[in-house]
């Protein structure tokens, strides 16, 4: 199998990027996008010339290094699935693809299709964690949790981290991200006690680096673990129930 | 045992090879059930007004390494936590899928810390260490309500109560899981404590950034050498004590579980310090792996083996049966666990599922294209349970076979083959969980300790938490406790000097031997070679043939690898190379010690020593750890002429009494 690409190449974050073609036609249809990057550097290193950057780890779409975008697509074609998933056998022989990083505002290009997101990270360390020290937690038997109420925490719980949610939005928005966050966290017993401080230090920390939303709902669209655009609603929720709290 | 025999060494087959020293683990005499909470109690603690005056550096922020971070961050310790991936939430064990062990014992299966203790120490087939079971059996109970308090969203029956299953190789039930992503949850939890740190300003974080080098200095480690690998700059990290929690080398067979980027590189620079290395050669091969399909293929996913609750392992009866899987009835099925091992059936420990089932594939009854598979069938379960409960306890492990796959697994059976998924062996360090270097501790799968020759399913998400979270941040404030007067080491130290330009020189031998072959391709040609000559089976013969192939291998990689650009900014071909040069010299460490250890146990199978099919252990004469140390004359940058010796702890047990493994 064939494919030409046109693939976005940029030396550092303060240098000019651009398209660069290439073509690969030692490709298998059960390959993913990945494994296609991979071959495409065997080549470019034994031709001597750059091979192109771009971030993977357990390509088993759980640990939120990879995405690129491909023909405007944040992680690719196929929705909800990671890049490290994508297969070869969605395109056919002899297409062409544009690939270019995860795009937003808050995502710096550190060389070609790897991208600084740290700026997520900020936004857990501001208020997205649990202020209990090791040794100190209630036994996890003396506080019931719902069956339903725990597998609900869950669904926000899977986020990846990824951040082509940020990437989809228009504007740049971590809405979906954040909101994930919140939700899981006010859904379990002792995470819940703290639930206002944690809305407006992670909310403020969020509009810190990240767009407004203006509810496009693309980014529960590309969302590999596909997290319900109630996570975005959530944002509004948490934050006014913190500004209430602080009123009464 | 009551009376204590004097050791006796068994001598060593291999040529070159000298015996050592016999080494102590400092576990407290006496009963070994009581020993951790006895040496908890001893250890000596540094005052909350004196604690920010240490700098801990840790290095991983997997589920040992943010654990521990977060735990000495919580407790006042100045702390660097370094990772490579881009953030401390991406480690590998966010990957980890079926769930945790813990010896809560509330229910009524008749589970017990000692029942615990025995099957890990069985599991382990007799080859570690039984104070540090109990450990793990004791502080599980709180590393549960720990997790579940900082986030973790264990599975709840509907009264409320904690949701367990069983996991292969037990028959209690005391797994705690989040659906099919354990690891996820443990690992995010882990990172949000760690960066409630990073933002108390206790911890400094790294992302980004790979630990180069040790700095060394009389012998004791005094800090780490690292490369930012954004922008390529090599620094110095002095500190008062330095924690390894870098994870499994399973990547080395190339083809593993593991993630693209892990690696065995900072035990190994740790090791050419002079840190011994314990049983490399122990590997675990996973059962219930996705076959592979690509020529180009560059991992093999997982499939938890939780699903070997639910789900029946076959291959047909007859060979190279044409049949689709649903058109072949029952009674043509070869269930081959569930016959050859009644008691335990389709639960058998993994290092017998996956050797059963490499053994059905070479005998030609594997299935799939390549015929390099054998079925894993949630259909009855399907059938009995109903789609919905079966997608509930499973839901992502299906939806990666799909999308892996292209199959509908709760109609057609999935197909599964063995890899590479865990590594026992690793650094040799003592109860405290330091190494044989002063200063220098190492946490987590990075090192040898619990599992001996196998490990138990859903134990090494427990080993690495508790290390992390309940055994360093004890043992470290007691190493560090008698040291208030210690300064840490310039920028212009000797010993910092050094370090910097030992990394430097490597980087350059790296980069400047121009030839015509790149990393990836050396690193699938060792791969290859070590799934031969000292996988899943392993015979003098076969090991003597990896020695060599090996050493040829990495002279030829000395001799023509080609790397693009120089050391400067985002290079991640360089990056690969230097973790492949280091797998080129463990792999033929691996060889030694296995060609060195003659008789089978755990996942070390060696052809000679066995009956009845059934590996025989030899506890006479190998009822010990081998921990190795490596001699080379120059420093890391070229193809270093090695030699090997056998240090030895040797193993006793007071509670658990010594049996032959037996899952019939
Ligand atoms: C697919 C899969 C499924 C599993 N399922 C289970 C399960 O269900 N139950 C169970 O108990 N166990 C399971 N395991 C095993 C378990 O997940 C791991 O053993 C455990 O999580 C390892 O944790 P760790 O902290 O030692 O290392 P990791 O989580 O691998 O973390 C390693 C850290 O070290 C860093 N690092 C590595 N090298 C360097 C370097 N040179 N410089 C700087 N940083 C470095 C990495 O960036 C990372 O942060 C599974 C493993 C795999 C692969």
């Amino acid at each position: 199998m064939k494919l030409t690409l046109d693939i976005w190449r940029q030396k550092d974050s303060a240098s000019e990027g651009h398209f660069e073609t290439y073509e690969v036609d030692d490709l298998d249809p059960g390959m993913s996008v990945l494994e296609m990057f991979d071959r495409l550097n065997e080549h470019l290193i034994l031709e001597g010339k750059e091979p192109v950057t771009f971030e993977s780890d357990c390509r088993e779409s759980i640990c939120g290094c990879c995405g690129v975008t491909i023909d405007g697509h944040p992680h690719g074609p196929t929705p909800h699935m990671t890049t490290c998933m994508q297969r070869l056998r969605q395109f056919t022989d002899g297409q062409r693809l544009r690939i270019e990083p995860l795009r937003a505002g808050a995502y710096p290009v550190v060389q070609d299709l790897m991208v600084d997101r740290s700026g997520l990270d900020r936004i857990i360390a501001a208020g997205g964690n649990v202020d209990v020290d090791a040794g100190s937690a209630p036994d996890a038997e003396a506080l019931p949790v719902e069956h339903a109420t725990v597998e609900k925490a869950l669904d926000f719980a899977v986020c990846i981290g990824c951040g082509a949610c940020v990437a989809a939005c228009p504007n740049g928005a971590a809405m979906l991200f954040t909101g994930a966050k919140l939700l899981h966290l006010s859904l379990l017993p002792m995470p819940k006690i703290e639930r206002n401080r944690r809305a407006e230090r992670m909310v403020a920390a969020m509009e810190g680096e990240f767009g407004a939303c203006s509810l496009y709902g693309e980014c529960s669209a590309v969302c590999p673990e596909e997290i319900p655009l109630t996570a975005v609603a959530a944002v509004q929720h948490e934050r006014l129930g913190a500004l209430l709290a602080r009123k009464l | 045992m009551s009376e204590e025999t004097a050791f006796q060494a068994p001598a060593t087959c291999v040529p070159g090879v000298k015996l050592g020293d016999i080494l102590d683990s400092k576990i407290p005499d006496g009963d070994p059930a009581t020993a951790w909470l006895r040496r908890r109690t001893g250890y000596a603690t540094v005052s909350p007004a004196n604690r920010k005056k240490f700098t801990v550096v840790v290095i991983g922020t997997g589920l040992s390494g943010a654990g521990a971070a977060a735990a000495l961050g919580e407790l006042g310790f100045n702390v660097h936590s370094f990772c490579f991936q881009g953030s401390a939430r991406r480690a590998h064990s966010v990957a980890a899928q079926g769930g945790v062990n813990a010896a809560r014992a509330r229910k009524l299966d008749s589970d017990s810390l000692n029942r615990y203790v025995i099957d890990v120490v069985k599991g382990g087939d007799f080859r570690s260490r039984e104070a540090e079971a109990y450990r793990l059996g004791i502080e599980s109970v709180r590393l549960i309500d720990h997790m579940n308090a900082i986030g973790a969203p264990f599975a709840r029956e509907y009264g409320g109560s904690l949701a367990t299953r069983s996991f292969g190789g037990v028959q209690v039930s005391r797994t705690y899981y989040t659906r099919g992503q354990t690891g996820q949850q443990l690992e995010i939890s882990a990172y949000q404590a760690l960066m409630r740190q990073v933002q108390a300003g206790t911890v400094k974080l790294h992302p980004h950034t790979e630990m180069m080098d040790l700095i060394m200095e009389d012998g004791a480690c005094r800090g780490v050498v690292v490369r930012d690998l954004f922008t390529g700059k090599l620094y110095a990290q002095p500190a008062h004590a330095v924690i390894i929690c870098t994870g499994g080398y399973g990547t080395i067979y190339y083809l593993s579980t593991y993630a693209m980027g892990s690696n065995a590189s900072a035990i190994w620079r740790a090791h050419r310090h002079g840190a011994y290395f314990a049983g490399p050669s122990l590997i675990q091969f996973h059962p219930t792996c996705l076959p592979v399909t690509s020529p180009y293929q560059s991992k093999t996913i997982l499939m938890s083996e939780s699903l070997r609750n639910d789900a029946r392992v076959w291959v047909p009866k007859k060979k190279d049966d044409p049949r689709p899987p649903e058109q072949i009835p029952p009674e043509e099925r070869d269930y081959y666990l569930e016959t050859r091992y009644p008691a335990y059936g389709n639960l058998v420990p993994r290092d017998v599922a996956s050797r059963n089932g490499k053994e059905r594939v070479d005998a030609g009854y594997g299935v799939g294209p390549l015929k390099n598979a054998v079925y894993l069938d949630v259909t009855d379960a399907v059938k009995q349970l109903g789609a919905k409960v079966v997608t509930e306890r499973y839901s992502n492990l299906l939806q990666m076979y799909r999308q892996t796959i292209g199959e509908e697994p709760l109609e057609v059976p999935m197909r599964i083959s063995p890899n590479t998924h865990y590594t026992m062996g690793g650094l040799w360090v003592d109860f405290d969980l330091m190494t044989n270097i002063s200063g220098l501790f190492c946490g987590g799968e990075a090192n040898y300790a619990y599992h001996g020759a196998n490990r138990l399913g859903a134990n090494s998400l427990l080993s690495t938490s508790v290390d992390g979270w309940f055994t360093l941040p004890f043992s470290i404030p007691n190493f560090l406790a008698p040291r208030l007067s210690e300064t840490l080491p310039a920028m212009n130290d000797a010993c910092v000097l050094d370090a910097v330009d030992r990394t430097k020189a490597r980087v350059e031998a790296l980069t400047s031997i121009h030839g015509t072959r790149t990393s990836t391709d050396f690193h699938r040609r060792l791969g290859d070679i070590l799934f031969e000559e000292c996988g899943l089976v392993r015979s003098k013969e076969s090991l003597t043939k990896g020695i060599k192939a090996i050493q040829e291998l990495r002279a030829e990689f000395w001799d023509d690898l080609k790397l693009p650009g120089e050391g400067e900014g985002v290079n991640q071909a360089l990056e690969k190379a230097g973790r492949v040069a280091d797998f080129l010299e463990l792999g033929e460490l691996m060889c030694v010690d296995a060609l060195d250890r003659e008789e089978s146990c755990g996942a070390h199978y060696r052809v000679e020593h066995t009956e009845g099919g059934e590996s025989l252990r030899d506890d006479d004469h190998w009822m010990f750890t081998s921990a190795w140390q490596t001699q080379a004359p120059s420093a890391f940058d070229g193809n270093p002429q090695m030699s090997f010796t056998r240090h030895m702890e040797p193993l006793e047990y007071k509670n658990v009494h010594v049996a032959r493994r037996n899952y019939k």
